[in-house]
């Protein structure tokens, strides 16, 4: 384990430069939008590894809810934090892209919004999670987790059943994504979920220790307490 | 170009806040485990 994190730090670093020069470079330049729509090689793998972190979240507050796991737990919180992140990306690079090519920085289009409530569910999971001092603060948060997973699939299939102004699908099903702008997208997208799963290891690692100081701490003023008497 | 310049750098922006609020946490709970140690 200990091998595993500088060896993911190198490849997360070597991903991350190697898009960005596939992103501003090499990518060839959209006719319509021109440089612009390279932002899409940040705005859409972001959005694509918020999707999945808020995912894993979700598996893990409903494990945590049925084995009461607290590993289960510290996975669902560090997941929410940097999908929040993921997902602040999102919410930032598209009003960037939107003012140039609508001419307005925001509308309240159904898959902004959406993004939008997704956002504020997730933030208010962690305020829940940082001020509440409830010994049933985790279940509250797997519960309003478990609602906002339920915005995941309403964020990401509102632009195919619903008429949005935000553009269609490009890849899959109907997509018509030039191929060389397809391989820049996937190599960001990897270096990305890459940067997710190193962030998200060192916030993991970093709340178990938190949470063994918090119990010495209180294990210690007990002992001071005992020895006081 | 400007439009294009703002998003990537807003986007490192995040990314290096969120680490440094972790760089920050990290070095409390190093302190907090020194002064359990005394």
């Amino acid at each position: 384990m200990k091998r595993g994190f500088p060896i993911l730090a190198i490849v997360t670093a070597v991903l991350l430069s190697f898009g960005l020069y596939e992103a501003l470079i090499a990518a060839p330049t959209e006719r319509t939008m021109g440089d612009v729509q390279r932002i899409f090689y940040y705005h859409v793998p972001s959005a694509w590894t918020a999707f999945l972190l808020f995912l894993i979240n979700f598996v893990a507050s409903v494990t945590y809810l049925i084995r009461r796991n607290a590993k289960a737990d510290i996975l669902a919180m560090v997941t929410a934090e940097v999908g929040v992140v993921f997902c602040t990306v999102v919410l930032v690079t598209g009003p960037i892209w939107a003012r140039p090519v609508w001419g307005i920085w925001w509308t309240w289009d159904l898959r902004l919004t959406l993004t939008l409530v997704l956002w504020l569910i997730y933030v208010s999971y962690l305020m829940l999670r940082r001020f509440s001092t409830s010994s049933q603060t985790p279940v509250l948060a797997a519960v309003l987790a478990i609602f906002g997973a339920l915005d995941v699939p309403l964020v990401y299939f509102s632009i195919w059943f619903f008429r949005t102004q935000h553009p269609s699908p490009v890849i899959g099903d109907g997509g018509s994504l030039d191929p060389r702008m397809a391989h820049v997208l996937l190599i960001n997208w990897a270096a990305f979920l890459c940067l997710a799963w190193l962030v998200c290891w060192t916030r993991y690692r970093l709340e178990v220790v938190q949470r063994e100081v918090e119990e010495a701490q209180s294990l210690e003023s007990l002992l001071e307490g005992e020895g006081s008497r | 170009m400007n439009y294009l310049i703002a998003a990537y750098v807003a986007t490192w922006v995040i990314h290096g806040t969120y680490l440094v609020i972790l760089a920050r946490k990290y070095s409390k709970i190093q302190r907090e485990m020194k002064s359990l140690r005394k």
